[in-house]
């Protein structure tokens, strides 16, 4: 396409663009369609950017982070702590191994007991906060070592419920991927239907355009224009719409966890920036698609 | 009273001069040639000027049905470039469908229809465009954007062709005096007489400045003033060397032409095309 052709698009000669008769049905459904589904799509993409974030979190801060439990009658309790912190600090791959103190243990019962529950009343086996470093340990080998020096340790490194979290994480992202190519198919459905109306509509319009000496580009380039500028505009009022919705969203916290981390970061904010030309493009394609096989039918 | 110079370069320049009645030459005319894509060798021979003394339109041994009975049969004629051809015959007898075989818009069943020495029906969707450049056609219904106003209309196949419109102002206010439209000029179609709705049809077929002017019952819904004006436009259209053909049963506008232009009269009947004697 020459820079004329495409200047001409874009910006279109008002003359040109009167030959067509705006039609307020196929105008109104246009914009409702790309301004609907552009908000959709913004929130879509935070969906799967936010899960995207989560999975990588997940993935890597919890295939660090493992806990020891000591179960034992409280009279060997504290020697077999400071066996396994021992053979903790022995083992490659163990960047910290710490005992949580009373007060630390009391604090993670307190959501269900309470803030009241007198500490040393229960008898409470003692954890070890165990973190890995990069290269990570080997739990299969700590876990027999373990068993043989210290009979009461358990070693739990969160594998059971690490590996469906994040899974869902990623089949999160997956499912926002998805959507954002449903609506994108879907859009160009809509603005197919759109554009037959409006072809169909204008019948005589390109009837009396053909007599006149008019090419069949010329003709389909007064709807495709017209269709593409209506999408991009309706796009953009539903990007708009989108980011704000999603500006308003709380900030990020560790009591909502991944509902509040919904949202861009960053550079992130940039992204949903490129919905109103893609869906500008699309009514683009469509359009195009529409208005060839259409002028190629009427003869 | 005014007249119309349709120049080569395809714009309309209407000026009053006094050597009004006197036929001339027309020089080298271009049609409107759009650069959107390369040309073809049809399409060029097309927008080439015609040879000299070859007709512009040919219909030869041309066979015409819509399904059903034939309406023409083994029609022939030949428009010269330059001559005046009026059209009659019973309604119903297929003079419009005669009319749209000679500018393309009906392919014929049998026959061959040549326009500007090119096979009309070989010719693609693009071809077809160029030819319609060429040949200004005035349609019994008119044919109008009815959202546009009057001035815009006319301006049409100008605007199609990809001309700045703008650039052209001077020239429309020019062809809208010539055919009276002036005061109607951003009226919209619904809202104009049946005579201001033909007269603004021939206005907008000539435009372009194109080498054959058809015309179909161009005076069907005026009176007899106005029929003789709108004629008086083709007569001036033909003084400047267009081919004319009109479609009419009016044989007074018949005979009123001919006492102004060396016109020759084709009649349909009996599914035959033939040359109406002197009587008319
Ligand atoms: N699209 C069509 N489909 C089928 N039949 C048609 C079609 N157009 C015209 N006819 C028929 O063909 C015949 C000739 O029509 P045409 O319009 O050429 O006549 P005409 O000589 O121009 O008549 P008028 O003087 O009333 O304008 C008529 O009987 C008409 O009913
Ligand atoms: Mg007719």
């Amino acid at each position: 396409m020459s820079e004329g052709r495409l200047r001409r698009l874009i910006l279109g000669d008002t003359q040109a663009n009167r030959v067509v008769p705006p039609s307020g049905f196929t105008a109104h459904l246009t914009l409702f369609v790309s301004g609907a589904m552009a908000f959709l799509a913004v929130f879509a993409l935070a969906l799967s950017m936010a899960s995207g974030r989560l999975a990588d979190r997940w993935a890597s801060e919890l295939a660090r982070a493992a806990t020891l439990r000591i179960n034992a009658p409280a009279e060997q309790r504290v020697a077999q702590t400071e066996a396994a912190l021992e053979i903790l600090r022995q083992t490659p791959g163990v960047a910290t191994a710490r005992a949580l103190t009373g007060e630390e243990q009391a604090a993670l019962l307190a959501p269900w007991f309470g803030s009241s529950l007198p500490a040393g009343s229960l008898p409470l086996p003692q954890l070890i906060e165990v973190t890995g470093d990069d290269q990570g340990y080997d739990a299969q080998g700590l876990r027999l070592r373990l068993q043989a020096e210290v009979p009461g340790a358990v070693l739990d490194d969160h594998t059971r419920w690490r590996a469906p979290l994040v899974e869902a994480a990623r089949s999160l992202r997956r499912l926002a991927w998805v959507s954002i190519l449903l609506i994108g198919g879907a859009t160009a459905a809509m603005i197919t239907l759109a554009a037959n109306a409006a072809l169909a509509a204008n019948a005589q319009v390109i009837e009396v355009l053909r007599l006149v000496g008019a090419l069949d580009s010329y003709i389909a380039q007064a709807f495709i224009r017209r269709f593409t500028l209506r999408a991009l505009s309706g796009a953009a009022a539903g990007v708009a719409l989108g980011m704000i919705g999603v500006l308003l969203m709380p900030e990020a916290s560790d009591e909502g966890g991944f509902l509040t981390g919904l949202g861009f970061q960053g550079w992130g904010w940039l992204v949903p920036l490129m919905i109103p030309p893609l869906g500008a493009l699309v009514a683009f394609a469509a359009t195009t698609r529409a208005a060839t096989k259409r002028l190629g039918e009427l003869s | 009273m005014d007249y119309m110079q349709i120049r080569g370069d395809a714009k309309v320049s209407i000026a009053a001069r006094p050597q009004a009645r006197r036929p001339r030459r027309l020089p080298r005319n271009r049609a409107p040639i759009e650069t959107a894509r390369p040309l073809g060798q049809n399409t060029r021979a097309l927008l080439k000027r015609r040879k000299r003394g070859a007709a512009v339109i040919e219909l030869e041994n041309v066979g015409y049905n819509y399904g059903g009975g034939e309406l023409l049969n083994a029609v022939s004629v030949q428009l010269a470039p330059g001559s005046f051809h009026f059209l009659t015959g019973p309604s119903g007898a297929g003079k419009t469908t005669l009319l749209k075989l000679c500018y393309g818009a009906l392919t014929p069943t049998s026959g061959r229809v040549r326009a500007f020495n090119m096979d009309v029906h070989g010719l693609d969707r693009d071809q077809m465009a160029f030819l319609r450049r060429r040949v200004g056609v005035v349609h019994q219904d008119c044919r109008f954007l009815d959202h546009l106003p009057v001035i815009e209309n006319i301006a049409l196949p100008l605007l199609v062709s990809g001309r700045e419109l703008n650039h052209e102002e001077a020239n429309l206010r020019e062809l809208l005096n010539w055919v009276g439209l002036s005061e109607r000029a951003h009226a919209l179609p619904p809202e104009l007489s049946g005579g201001e709705r033909q007269r603004a049809a021939l206005a907008r077929s000539v435009i372009l400045s194109p080498d054959v002017i058809i015309a179909d019952e161009p005076t069907g819904n005026v009176d007899w003033e106005m029929s003789q004006r709108l004629l008086q436009l083709l007569v001036e259209l033909n003084r400047m060397g267009k081919t004319i053909l009109v479609a009419t049963h009016d044989l007074s506008l018949i005979r009123a032409a001919k006492n102004q232009v060396q016109a020759r009269v084709l009649r349909i009947s009996n599914r035959q095309l033939q040359l109406a004697g002197a009587d008319l």
